[in-house]
């Protein structure tokens, strides 16, 4: 077969000082990163935040404007998307309409020239248990269907790096739930790197080894869920994985593995270990479910009043004003310690401070928090 | 009460749009349906029975009386068989070059004309806006004998000084291609336009080179446009008469050419009806077996 000049390097991804410029706007800024081989990593970010545009490059469908992707040691930047060991599960999929489901799975193989394309395809089919609709064209299947039909036209070539792009995107809540768990699955099993680019942290989370947040083009924070989650290093990354309470204040001493942070006139304690700024200027950030309503502990904010307060089920929401111009947000567990509290009432806030973070105070401290959902 | 009221309201607003839901399609349907008896039904029998009139002997040019002479039929044929192949043969030739010219014309303006597209779109169809007699015309000029083309030919080793291409079956295959240009170009352009570029970016992710890419994903998902571009030329261009009229020669003369001729030269309205409908016949159906055999009936 004349195209069966593909690449087969196996080894970490690698993309080093990756930049894409669409005239004066800048997509992609400088990004350098590795995936490990056999890795599920995510890139997260809000619309437009450049990881489309980053897995695209990977993919050989954008040119970057400079830098290099490198699979291993062999340097595959100006490789045609054609004869990259990479294939890519497309937002909508992309099945070829014209062809039936079988066929659609076969379409890599038989440009390779492979020799037993049936039992591949087949095998292929049963990972994502869609044995029966091998003969149905791509328009009799239903969205989930053909999501898990176009991840076995990806994942039948054995390709070194799986992309998928947004992939879960126009499927359901329920249904998505289901696939992330799906795909999680069929990454474990074949054991190939996924990079999974999604702007829902939730689906992030729930899936990835490594999650990188993307905003404008660079990398804010790269690390686990429970890393970015518990110990963000900047707003953008508090405010983008979940909810955060951030609180202006000025450094008044760092000693004893222990920052003390001072805001309107209260001070709290931070671990050192948890501080990602050398500056005076910080905002002392704490997750709305470790705050608890009591006035023990020894980060406090007495004299709050609760101005909103909603029930969601596993928990209670409560809006709660501090003496000062801010507003927390504080989760309390729907169990027997429950505090049931009005609005209006008169409340005090305590956390510990292995929960306290502290970020660069010089940021917008909105960064990350009213991005408009994509869907 | 008002609740009550509010119900019945509802009820009575249901049964009355329900019966005027009934008689909306056939409203609809109406000034299409008498256009259609009018001009159509009618004429076509009319037609029918023309083609099976004989003129009695001694009987004025031009005067019929019906006698179901279905040997009509085979005698215009017979008398008109070369004109009637060479027809289909034009067509056929006219339908290619336009489909070799107007696929990549298509394709281009679908993928590639950015900000052009609609622009291209309106030159596409911009020779609809002169006459189609003076643009057959200006043919004559383009390929004249001393015409650009024909000279620029004529540098050429091994070209004969006779060569010329007015008035010779090329010149009429090239008015024919020209003039339904746009009905091949517009079709095709719907279905490439129509095309998810992303299936087309999947091939190449795929391992499909640019070429396998076309030939495997733009060109059968282009099915439906070359189907009814090829129809929408064909069709015209087996019947036409001005091509061959004005580009021709004596020895090009179409089935169109004969029909004009026995209507109006010759005042012989049955061959002349014969002749159109087994032109129309045979048309329907190489159309009916091209549908069968292209398969695009669920594509479309």
């Amino acid at each position: 077969m004349a195209n069966n000049k593909v690449s087969q390097d196996t080894g970490d991804l690698k993309l080093d000082r990756l930049s894409k410029h669409y005239g004066d706007f800048c997509a992609v800024d400088d990004l350098s990163l590795v995936v490990p081989d056999g890795s599920f990593f995510a890139l997260l970010g809000p619309s437009g935040c450049g990881k489309t545009t980053t897995l695209r490059m990977v993919a050989g469908l954008e040119e970057p404007s400079a830098g290099t992707i490198s699979i291993g040691d062999t340097d595959i930047t100006t490789q045609k998307s054609y004869r990259r060991n990479v294939n890519t599960v497309f937002q909508n999929y992309a099945l070829f309409p014209h062809l039936t489901i079988f066929e659609n799975i076969a379409f890599g193989l038989r440009r390779r020239g492979v020799k037993d394309v049936k039992t591949e395809v087949e095998n292929a089919l049963n990972l994502v248990e869609m044995g029966h609709l091998a003969q149905r064209k791509p328009n009799q299947l239903s969205g989930g269907q053909q999501q898990r039909i176009a991840v076995a036209r990806a994942i039948v070539n054995r390709p070194e790096v799986l992309l998928l792009d947004e992939p879960l995107g126009a499927l359901d809540l329920k249904l998505r739930r289901q696939m992330q768990i799906e795909l999680k699955r069929i990454q474990t099993e074949v054991g190939i790197t996924f990079i999974h680019v999604t702007h829902d942290q939730e689906e992030a989370m729930t899936m990835a080894d490594t999650i990188a947040v993307m905003n404008l083009g660079k990398i804010e924070q790269m690390g686990s869920a429970t890393e970015l989650y518990e110990a963000p290093k900047t707003a953008f990354v508090a405010n983008f994985l979940g909810q955060c309470n951030l609180i202006k204040g000025k450094v008044t001493s760092r000693a004893n593995g222990k920052a003390v942070v001072l805001a309107k006139g209260i001070s709290f304690e931070v671990p050192l270990s948890r501080v990602a700024t050398d500056n005076e200027s910080v905002f002392v950030g704490v997750r709305p479910e470790k705050l608890r309503l009591d006035d023990t502990g020894i980060n406090s904010i007495k004299d709050c009043v609760v101005i909103d307060r909603s029930f969601v089920g596993t928990s209670t929401q409560y809006l709660v004003k501090a003496p000062w111009d801010l507003d927390l947000v504080v989760f309390e567990q729907n169990d027997e310690g429950l505090h049931d509290l009005r609005v209006g009432d008169k409340v005090s806030l305590e956390w510990d401070p292995e929960h306290t973070f502290a970020l660069d105070g010089a940021q917008d401290i909105n960064a990350g928090s009213d991005l408009d959902d994509e869907e | 009460m008002a609740f009550v009221h509010g119900l019945n309201t509802a009820h009575s607003g249901a049964k009355s749009s329900l019966k005027s839901k009934s008689l909306t399609p056939y409203i609809l349907l109406a000034p299409g349906l008498i256009w259609l008896i009018t001009f159509f039904i009618i004429p076509i029998f009319s037609l029918a029975s023309t083609s099976t009139m004989v003129r009695p002997e001694g009987a004025q040019i031009g005067t019929y009386v019906q006698e179901l002479r279905f040997a009509n039929y085979v005698d215009a044929f017979l008398a008109n068989k070369e004109q009637y192949l060479r027809s289909f043969v034009y067509a056929a030739f006219a339908t290619l070059l336009a489909l070799a010219i107007a696929y990549p014309l298509a394709y281009a303006i679908a993928f590639k004309s950015g900000k052009y597209r609609n622009i291209l779109l309106v030159m596409v169809v911009a020779p609809f806006f002169t006459s189609f007699l003076l643009r057959t015309i200006a043919w004559t000029q383009i390929l004249a004998d001393s015409g650009p083309i024909v000279s620029a030919i004529k540098v050429l080793p091994f070209v004969d000084e006779m060569f010329r291409i007015n008035n010779t079956s090329t010149a009429v295959v090239i008015g024919l291609a020209y003039n339904f240009l746009p009905f091949m170009t517009l079709p095709l352009y719907a279905s490439l336009e129509r095309i998810d570029p992303r299936t087309l970016e999947a091939a190449g992710d795929l391992y499909a080179n640019g070429f396998t890419t076309f030939r495997k994903v733009t060109l059968p998902l282009s099915m439906p446009g070359v189907v009814a571009g090829t129809l929408l030329t064909f069709i015209p261009a087996a019947g036409d008469y001005v091509n061959a009229a004005i580009l021709g020669n004596p020895g090009t003369k179409m089935i169109g050419n004969v029909i004009e001729s026995r209507f109006f030269a010759v005042v012989d309205y049955p061959t002349a009806a014969a002749l159109s409908f087994t032109l129309m016949a045979t048309i329907l159906i190489l159309v009916t077996l091209y549908i069968r055999k292209s398969g695009t009936d669920e594509l479309v």
